[in-house]
């Protein structure tokens, strides 16, 4: 087991120092801005007195290593600094609504992956039959739509001509549970399409993939029944794919929400960050953008780090 | 139960049963399935679910009609050897085939086809469709099948352009890594790792909060974000053809860095280069398209889709479906490319085998 | 072994195969027959794409994806398989057919223990129990001759090597005590020493079991020594069929005696240039890496002008390892490599377009070795244009030349593409790839063993030819004894990245030699259907496992 908890160690001290870089990345992009933030900010008629306050104020006169350090060690602690705009701290912005996405993701994924994979793996096993053409072509159709394109259709059929759920996915904090999961059923049934129709084309082509080895065929000239085939000699072997694919997949919905969350109004981390981009509040997009890239770069270790402690040939060394 | 649902119900079960008597099992399934979930779906829906599978079969036969002649036409236009491929393509690459070209001839021909200028207000706001505005108008008045027509120009031309200067970036650092391996392939490793670690549309959003949205930034960022995919794909192909003997052979005789790439290596990796072209073409355009929705792609009043979706979304709470317009033009451009693709990967892993 | 008189136990009648491709159904087996007695083995043989493992799986009713059988008769026992459910088809697996694949190490399900995929089939079929079955499986390793039969089995494939695999999925097949057992290749991805000992274990059970074998190769001399009758198949059809010492004298068709033709051709040994010749190529205490692991030590030979060194050993023992030394593709960690007189720098990179153009290079797989998207009059021309800058009407009849010189008609080869040509074809053009450069040392990586017999034969020939008339220094890496008998004027025999024993051809011919070049001699399997018979009388069936060992 020893060589697993070190390659497991390894992969998750590489997740660690890609995170790094990133942040690295995020800070000193904002500083190829032309001239520097407070001159992005306050724009060009500004006066030199009023640039001078807010270099002050934001501390531009350091060295931008040592500030690097201060907004990482910050980061760190859960403080990113505050807003250009509002001037409220950024934290205290983003956790409310971080939490929203967080469950508007969540939601569409408990949906889409169960009906995902077992929709996959039908198709896998009815391959080349009439039923997978269309399954291909229907996937096809939804992985190829913008995601505002299947939230408008939605919209327009199951809130406007039929008004079952509420077009405008607005919370409340007096809202019900249920109340809440009918609000948000439109955004997340626009995340699960898209998020289905990767996962099940994904699922379809490593199941696919796996019972074209040999040992799946020795097992059938072994004489064993189909489903035994299945449960006992492809499933073992399919773990790490399927992982990895649901991985992906809600990594995936991570970037997908931003759109989804513009066309429902919802008031998620993916508004806010676009909302930051116009506005040029760059605490707040430079916040953003780690948090999202921190969660990619989470989904894809625990991606990785399942394959890893899945694999027989890794937990059972030589 | 009027004469519509009854001869509905009797088609879809005489179809069956003609199926079944002709022995095509699949034909068979697909109908019987069909009549099934009309079942559920007429007793849930009522009339008006069937008259949407009606219209949806009426508009699916359409395309597949359109596909076919497509394919026949293309099967007598082209030579020998194309019209062979094509002739077992299937309708749905021929489909995707005749899309984009009715796109690329509405993209180069705009301003002979669209009616009405760009940018000119020849109406009231969201003005109902007319003889002389085959869509209606926007919301400043301007004729929006004109704009649909000048968008074919502008957004994929921006989505074109980013995924040529992604792709030429790419695949050519991918192919010296490939061939020159060493230092220079783990250092473009590595840092190919750290920008897919970030989302694209969040790297996207970050860069334009800071240069600016403009269109030549638009394209840069765009490229800087997608060519390490096409890097990755390129290394693992011209990967695969790199440890070939030939190009032991080649090295052995001394041959240079570009001849490797220009004569051994690029001749053997270009379909699954081209496929990838189309896939990353794509997400280019999904990209363009989401950022133009979100206001920070390309600027009015240049016409674009992701734009005028976004400009026209009010529309949708009234019923309307003319939002709708320039957001299935992109889904419908990037179906059709995906089809081709689709086709293509099939028949290069086809012919290999 | 008279088994015409026991009663029949496969019979298949006019079976056709289809397969899928290019979206149409493509006959590939057309028409074959078969009978198969009671414990009676029958080499199916032929070239790949002979269809003999389609033919193989369908003696079980069992059809590969994207195959189906399309007409015929397989009647196993009385049962007919074609006709009957699935159902009683997969009855029939594992129980009273059993199928071992050709490699073992994919066909195990790496996520379970050797023994748990052993006793799946008689708990299954209710033959044996847990318990019951594990002790027998015990039984069968042992009869197997694998190590530690008590506990091999509790292993994950993963945990063992490739020649105890294959003998572990023999007892597997063994479980049920099946009827019949379809070997597919079973030893073609084995060394020849562990090849040695996979074939007897499996003649071993399978007589005392009395199974009946269809036993699956493109090898005469391995399906000599397991089978009774041989058939030979091309193309999906059937050549001939005889009992193994008939076909073996006394072939009726042509394309069966271009297979069994004996190398014909053997050319006498040519002795070493005396006196203060220079060698062409001298490699002068060689050692190697691959990164950490060293893969050659201290390694010295020379070749001299016109002289053929032939260098024999299994897959790791180093021998493609030294060529590689040799061009430069691999510096070596110490030692040096002297061309003419010349030390060349250890790494190709430093090497100057004339060094580089003395040492040329032929290789095994045609197939990978040209280009298939340049045009032949191209990969031909490209070094005459490179070293000699030869440009325009001098380039052209200089590649007319080489094509003349390799006896293939320029007109019609000039311009065609490399997948347009045969194996045979184009292991031609890459010896005139090599010519061009005018070379005067040839490295030949086994470039016979992906051809048949005749084919070889023919570039051997030329090989010979081409070495008279431009006095050329070959190295001839190769595992073929025969080849090394035919072509060989010195031998030098390699394991584990040493050199074990070198010297004229005649003298490694004849004893006494090095254990390990006796070992590797008489592992060869031959033509002779008593071989396997006597050489394990000479070792003594129970040292076989150590012999390879040591």
């Amino acid at each position: 087991m020893t060589d697993v908890l070190g390659i497991v160690l390894k992969r998750l001290g590489l997740g660690v120092l890609t995170l790094l870089v990133i942040s690295i990345l995020i800070f000193f992009a904002v500083e190829l801005l032309p001239g520097d933030i407070a001159q992005a900010v306050l724009g060009q008629g500004a006066t030199e007195e009023n640039l001078k306050a807010m270099r002050e104020q934001l501390g531009l006169n350091e060295p931008a290593v040592w500030r690097y350090l201060q907004w990482l060690a910050g980061a760190i602690q859960g403080d990113f600094g505050s807003s250009l705009i509002s001037q409220k701290p950024v934290t205290e912005t983003i956790a409310p609504r971080f939490a929203n996405t967080l469950f508007l993701a969540s939601y569409a994924a408990v949906i889409a992956v169960p009906v995902a994979i077992i929709l996959g793996v039908i198709v896998a096993l009815l391959r080349e039959s009439i039923f997978d053409r269309v399954a291909n072509v229907t996937t096809l159709t939804s992985i190829s739509s913008p995601e505002f394109f299947l939230g408008y259709i939605l919209i327009l059929y199951l809130a406007v001509k039929n008004p079952w759920f509420p077009a405008i996915a607005s919370l409340s904090d007096d809202m019900t549970f249920l109340e809440l999961l009918n609000r948000t059923f439109l955004p997340a049934l626009t995340m699960v399409l898209v998020v289905v129709a990767h996962m099940m084309r994904m699922t379809r082509a490593s199941i696919i993939n796996l019972l074209a080895s040999p040992y799946i065929e020795m097992a059938r000239l072994k004489g064993t029944p189909a489903w035994k085939v299945i449960v006992k000699h492809a499933l073992p072997n399919a773990w790490a794919p399927i992982i990895n694919v649901v991985a992906l997949n809600l990594a995936y919905l991570i970037t997908g929400v931003v759109l989804v969350e513009v066309v429902f109004v919802y008031p998620g981390i993916g508004q806010l960050l676009v909302d930051s981009v116009t506005k040029r509040d760059f605490p707040v997009v430079q916040a953003c953008c780690l948090i999202f890239a921190a969660t990619f770069i989470l989904l894809n270790l625990a991606a990785d780090v399942g394959a890893i402690l899945t694999n027989p040939r890794l937990r059972h060394p030589k | 139960m009027n004469y519509f649902v009854i001869g509905y119900y009797a088609l879809l079960i005489g179809a069956s049963c003609l199926a079944a008597y002709y022995s095509s099992r699949s034909a068979f399934l697909l109908l019987f399935s069909l009549t099934l979930v009309s079942f559920i779906v007429g007793i849930v829906g009522g009339e008006s679910a069937l008259w949407t599978i009606t219209v949806c079969a009426g508009v699916l036969a359409l395309c597949a009609g359109t596909a076919y002649a497509f394919r026949e036409f293309l099967v007598i236009v082209l030579p020998v050897e194309a019209s062979k491929a094509i002739k077992t393509a299937p309708l749905t690459a021929t489909f995707g085939l005749f899309v984009i070209m009715t796109y690329a001839i509405a993209g180069v021909f705009a301003p002979i086809i669209a009616p009405h200028g760009e940018a000119e207000i020849i109406a009231g706001a969201f003005e109902p469709p007319n003889d002389e505005m085959l869509l209606g108008a926007d919301q400043l008045g301007r004729d929006l099948f004109s704009r649909l027509v000048f968008g074919a120009r502008n957004t994929v031309g921006i989505a074109l352009l980013a995924t040529i200067l992604a792709f030429v970036l790419g695949a050519l650092m991918g192919l010296i890594a490939a061939t020159r391996g060493g230092w220079f392939d783990q250092l473009m490793g590595r840092v190919v790792d750290v920008i897919m670690s970030v989302p694209s549309l969040i790297f996207a959003l970050l860069l334009l909060s800071i240069f600016g949205t403009n269109v030549v930034v638009l394209i840069i960022i765009i490229a800087i974000i997608y060519s390490p995919r096409v890097f990755r794909l390129t290394r693992a192909v011209a990967g695969n053809v790199v440890v070939m003997d030939y190009i032991e052979a080649a090295r052995l005789r001394g041959e240079g860095l570009w001849y490797l790439i220009r004569r051994e290596i690029l001749p053997n990796s270009t379909a699954p280069l081209i496929a990838e072209f189309g896939l990353e073409f794509c997400f280019v355009f999904l990209l363009v398209a989401g950022l133009s929705f979100l206001g920070l792609g390309i600027q009015p009043p240049t016409a674009d889709w992701g734009s005028m979706v976004r400009e026209n979304a009010t529309l949708i709470s009234f019923g309307e479906i003319t939002p709708l317009f320039p957001a299935g033009a992109i889904a419908l451009l990037t179906v059709a490319v995906n089809f081709v693709v689709d086709w293509m990967l099939f028949r290069s892993s086809g012919l290999k085998g | 072994m008279a088994a015409k008189e026991k009663d029949v136990l496969l019979k298949i009648r006019d079976l056709r195969i289809e397969g899928y491709s290019d979206e149409k159904w493509l006959e590939i087996v057309h028409g074959v027959d078969l009978t198969l007695h009671r414990g009676e083995v029958m080499g199916l043989i032929g070239e790949s794409g002979a269809g003999k493992s389609t033919i193989g799986l369908a003696a079980m009713g069992f059809a590969r994806d994207g195959c189906r059988i399309s007409a015929g008769s397989i009647e196993f026992d009385g049962m007919e398989l074609t006709t009957t459910s699935e159902a009683d088809r997969r009855a029939l697996r594992g129980s009273r057919i059993a199928y071992v694949a050709q490699s073992a190490a994919a066909s195990f399900n790496p996520a379970h223990k050797i023994i748990d995929q052993h006793t799946e089939a008689p708990i299954h079929y209710r033959i044996r129990k847990r318990l019951e079955a594990q002790e027998d499986a015990m039984e069968l390793y042992e009869r197997l001759r694998l190590p530690n039969p008590q506990d091999i089995g509790f292993r994950y494939p993963h945990q063992v090597s490739g020649g105890q695999l294959q003998r572990a999925m023999t007892a597997m097949a063994m479980a049920c005590r099946p009827d019949l057992i379809i070997f597919d290749e079973p030893t073609t991805a084995l060394d020849v020493t562990t090849q040695i000992e996979v074939l007897a274990a499996i003649r071993d059970i399978v007589e005392q079991f009395n199974t009946a074998a269809i036993y699956i190769t493109h090898d005469l001399a391995v399906v000599a020594q397991m089978a009774d009758t041989i058939k030979v198949l091309l193309k999906g059809n059937e050549v001939e069929e005889a009992d193994t010492e008939t076909m073996l004298s006394n072939p009726k068709e042509d394309y069966t005696k271009s297979l069994w033709a004996v190398r014909s051709f053997k050319r006498a040994q040519k002795p070493r240039p005396g006196g203060d010749a220079t060698p062409v190529v001298s490699v002068q205490n060689v050692s190697a890496s691959y990164g950490d692991t060293p893969v050659l030590h201290d390694v010295s030979f020379d070749i001299y002008a016109g002289m053929t060194v032939a260098v024999v050993g299994e897959s790791g023992s180093g021998k493609s390892t030294t060529a590689r030394c040799i061009t430069g593709l691999l510096p070596p960690t110490s030692g040096k490599i002297v061309m003419n007189g010349v030390e060349m720098p250890p790494s190709y990179k430093s090497r100057t377009k004339e060094q580089l153009r003395q040492a040329q290079m032929i290789y095994q797989m045609a197939d990978t070795a040209l280009n298939p998207k340049v045009r032949i009059c191209d990969i031909i021309g490209r070094p005459a244009e490179f070293y000699m800058g030869l440009k325009g009407g001098k380039l052209k009849s200089r590649v007319d030349e080489l094509l003349d010189l390799i006896e293939l008609e320029p007109s019609k080869y000039y311009s065609r593409y490399p997948p347009e040509l045969s194996g045979g074809q184009k292991q031609r053009i890459g010896i005139a790839r090599a010519l061009a450069a005018e070379p005067n040392f040839i490295i030949c990586d086994e470039v016979t063993s992906a051809l048949d017999q005749l084919v070889a034969e023919g570039i051997l020939k030329l090989l010979d030819r081409l070495q008279k008339e431009l006095n050329l220094a070959y190295m001839f890496i190769t595992h073929d004894l025969a080849t090394v008998r035919s072509i060989a004027d010195e031998v030098l025999v390699m394991k584990q990245g040493e050199v074990v024993e070198q010297g004229a051809k005649e003298e490694m011919f004849t004893p006494p030699h090095h254990p390990y070049t006796d070992l590797l001699l008489s592992s060869v399997p031959e033509m002779d259907p008593n071989w396997l018979t006597t050489v394990l009388e000479e070792r003594g069936v129970d040292n076989i496992g150590e012999a390879a060992a040591t």
